[in-house]
């Protein structure tokens, strides 16, 4: 069967993932580490995996170095096929010059090629920006069954969030009638997920007349579906209801990542049998010391604490010394916190040093005015020097 | 780090198997497991790839199944190869090959491979060694010297049993061995063999060759005793930290090594990481109410009790409520609520159910058999 793939899957990774700040000054945002070992992207690609899709291509614009060098050739999701697999899909040169993506729907159609080759019934649109175990193909089943041009995924979210969301509104047979963005009264509260199963011949000939028509925004959301919506074409909603968490904002990032920890949150990445995959570190085991004192956390491999740590995700290869404090905190790859340190409330990014007795964050009881306090977040490669004071909320993006 | 010359690694991954009889009545020496995650044949395969060796032969002789399964292709050692790589060799893979009694025998068996490498040397080493150990400067010095055999060994302090289970070397003050004891009872401070070996690839084809007309098999014992002052034999002393495993009580002390800093950072040393087969567990989980303390724990761990001097392989779990001390729980072990652990070795997939007390002692830890159900 090397002429055909019945779904490919298309994930957009390009975005610069503005409102993480100092986190994605350097990387795209699904390479930004998340729940100890995993990046983003992991969460996407294994669901793609587990789902039986081995076809994806990943479409990566703003500072892809750290996304291509990560997604390597797919090996670590099993997505090193000889025919198939993970590709890069960076924009490029053609004979009529070269462009950036424009949009969502500018970037698919700019490789309608690279679809066309494993020539697909259908297309599984995904983006790099939330967390959740998901079966594309259960989701493919239901798109199948209902003969729909387009399904969207959406969660039956609290009314008083509908507001954040795309909202579909549908009738009782699944069928999407109207959809608004962001409404501030919304008639619904399906929202979108952002997960999108098209047919591809459809698709195709929608982006096609989108491409030519200068007039429309190269973008699904104002665009593509409104255009087939217009046409009456088929749309359908698939409820999905697991564990589903937009990391897009610096505050959803530390709930996702506290989410973990939480007993009571449906997303066990602990499952033997819905496996995230990720590229795993050579490093030797954790080793927690004598003095250490950790509870309610996860820690990777390569790490040594020998401090204090409670509530908080410590990725490989993290230092915590003696006399250091870790709590409600996420720190990531490579960093040190030196002994004496205190980091509550915070996001450390990989390879910085916390000095002795510096402070990153602070406990929200700790802070007179509310509207003062938040998560502080210590970008990438940073060192904090000794006795500094990291304030709540704030983000540092240069040693200090 | 890469080699000038070209040097094929061969790695005996069944030998010493009878020091440690529990742990490899279902599995090869090389496949032993070691400090969390690893196999004790990923250190000697990793400190062939760390000093830039890309061709490694692994002979194999029974019960490798999990060995197979564990190399695999090779690819986490970087050596999945169109050239060179990993050739896995177990008896009968060659015309001339059957079960082997001994190390000669089993280069005799497996001669077309290395008459066919384009390697210049070969480095041979068994599984029972744990150490970083760079190969860079024995090659150089075995060229320098120009000696027929380059033995790899440690001055150390050993006991009556350590030395009943491994080969002793005299050595001259010009470096050349001039005694080989093999399983002698000594105790105190010696010269003992890490059971690796440097030859080049004609010497030791002649060595096959001849072997096998005369029907030698064991090399310690038919060449490097035999004819210890008929070769240019030099010893080669590697002075960075190792435990050779060779009791049960060795390969639990080895293991409780890894609890001290120093020795952990000698034997992970930031430039030659130690590879093993990657499994794709979550992080650890230290729920409310873990207390661990001085421990090593590897991913996939959830972990509800306490934990004291413990090595926590890939998957294991300790309960609410349990206490687990000096003890070495393997892969995918779980220990369930209330139980008291002390001094105790489980293999692979044991089961303890709530409550129960196992208690071995320091120099007697308790070995609980892979997938037993307490």
């Amino acid at each position: 069967m090397y002429t055909k793939k019945e779904c490919v899957a298309m994930l957009l990774a390009g975005g610069q993932g503005s409102r993480l700040y100092a986190l994605t000054q350097n990387m795209a945002k699904p390479a930004v580490p998340y729940g100890g070992k995993y990046r983003i992207i992991d969460f996407p690609l294994s669901n793609c995996v587990n789902s039986g899709i081995d076809t994806v291509g990943v479409l990566t614009q703003y500072q892809p170095l750290a996304l291509h060098d990560y997604i390597g050739n797919g090996q670590p999701w099993d997505l090193d096929k000889q025919y198939g697999g993970v590709h890069a899909l960076p924009p490029y040169q053609t004979a009529l010059g070269a462009e950036w993506y424009k949009g969502t729907a500018n970037a698919i159609y700019q490789n309608i090629n690279f679809i066309d080759r494993y020539n697909p019934e259908y297309v599984v649109m995904l983006s790099g920006d939330h967390i959740y175990k998901m079966d594309y193909n259960a989701m493919l089943q239901f798109h199948k069954e209902k003969g729909a041009v387009a399904t969207i995924a959406v969660q039956d979210v609290p009314l008083e969030e509908a507001s954040r969301f795309g909202i579909m509104i549908t009738d009782e047979n699944d069928n999407i009638v109207d959809f608004e963005e962001k409404p501030k009264h919304p008639r619904s509260t399906y929202a979108s997920m952002g997960i999108y199963i098209f047919t591809w011949s459809k698709l195709r000939q929608y982006l096609i007349d989108n491409e030519n028509n200068p007039d429309e925004d190269k973008d699904f959301g104002k665009a593509i579906i409104p255009n087939m919506m217009n046409a009456g074409e088929k749309l359908v909603a698939y409820m999905f209801d697991g564990y589903w968490k937009d990391v897009g904002t610096l505050d959803s990032l530390w709930e996702a990542n506290m989410d973990l920890l939480n007993p009571n949150i449906p997303i066990d990445l602990y499952d033997p049998d819905w496996k995230m995959y990720s590229r795993n570190p050579v490093l030797p085991p954790q080793y927690i010391g004598s003095d250490a004192k950790v509870e309610n956390s996860m820690i990777a491999e390569g790490s040594s604490v020998d401090g204090t740590v409670d509530f908080s995700v410590i990725y490989e290869g993290v230092t915590i010394e003696k006399g250091a404090v870790v709590t409600d905190s996420i720190i990531m790859p490579g960093s040190v916190i030196k002994s004496g340190a205190v980091v509550e409330y915070a996001i450390v990014g990989e390879n910085c040093v916390i000095n002795s007795r510096a402070r990153v964050g602070k406990r929200p009881e700790d802070v007179e005015n509310r509207d003062d306090w938040g998560i502080a977040v210590v970008g990438h490669n940073i060192t904090i020097s000794e006795n500094a004071e990291v304030a709540p909320k704030k983000i540092i993006s240069e040693n200090m | 780090m890469s080699m000038n010359k070209k040097v094929l690694g061969m790695i005996f991954a069944n030998m010493h198997e009878n020091t440690v009889p529990e742990l490899t009545k279902e599995r090869t020496m090389g496949s032993v497991m070691f400090g969390g995650r690893y196999r004790l044949i990923d250190f000697t395969l990793s400190n062939m790839v760390n000093s830039g060796i890309d061709e490694v032969g692994v002979i194999t002789k029974s019960n490798y199944q999990s060995l197979l399964d564990h190399l695999g292709s090779g690819r986490e050692w970087d050596l999945a190869r169109k050239k060179g790589g990993l050739h896995l060799l177990p008896p009968f893979s060659h015309v001339t090959s059957g079960m082997y009694r001994g190390r000669l025998e089993a280069l005799y068996g497996v001669s077309d491979f290395i008459i066919r490498s384009d390697a210049e040397y070969i480095i041979m080493s068994d599984c029972d060694v744990v150490t970083s150990m760079d190969f860079n400067p024995i090659i150089e010095q075995h060229i320098e010297t120009g000696a027929d055999i380059t033995v790899v060994y440690a001055s150390d302090v050993i006991d009556l049993e350590d030395a009943r289970r491994s080969t002793i070397f005299g050595i001259g003050s010009d470096g050349r061995v001039n005694d080989v004891l093999i399983n002698p009872s000594i105790s105190g401070a010696a010269n003992v063999s890490l059971n690796t070996f440097i030859l080049s690839k004609e010497f030791l084809k002649n060595l096959i060759l001849e072997g096998a007309a005369k029907g030698l098999y064991s090399f310690e014992e038919d060449i490097l005793r035999a004819r210890t002052h008929e070769y240019n034999i030099i010893g080669y002393c590697h002075k960075n930290y190792y435990k050779k495993i060779s009791s049960m009580m060795g390969y639990y002390n080895a293991n409780m090594d890894l609890l001290d800093s120093e020795k952990r950072g000698m034997l992970f040393p930031n430039n030659a990481p130690v590879y093993t087969k990657v499994r794709d567990n979550p992080p650890a989980k230290y729920a409310i109410g873990a207390n661990v303390r001085n421990s090593l724990v590897a991913d996939g761990c959830i972990i509800e009790g306490t934990v004291e001097n413990c090595i926590l392989f890939r998957g294991a779990r300790v309960g609410k409520g349990s206490v687990v001390k000096n003890s070495i729980i393997m892969q995918d072990s779980i220990i369930g609520s209330k139980c008291e652990i002390n001094c105790v070795i489980t293999d692979k997939n044991v089961r303890i159910s709530d409550g129960r007390m196992l208690t071995g002692s320091k120099n007697y830890p308790l070995y609980i058999g892979k997938g037993a159900e307490i």
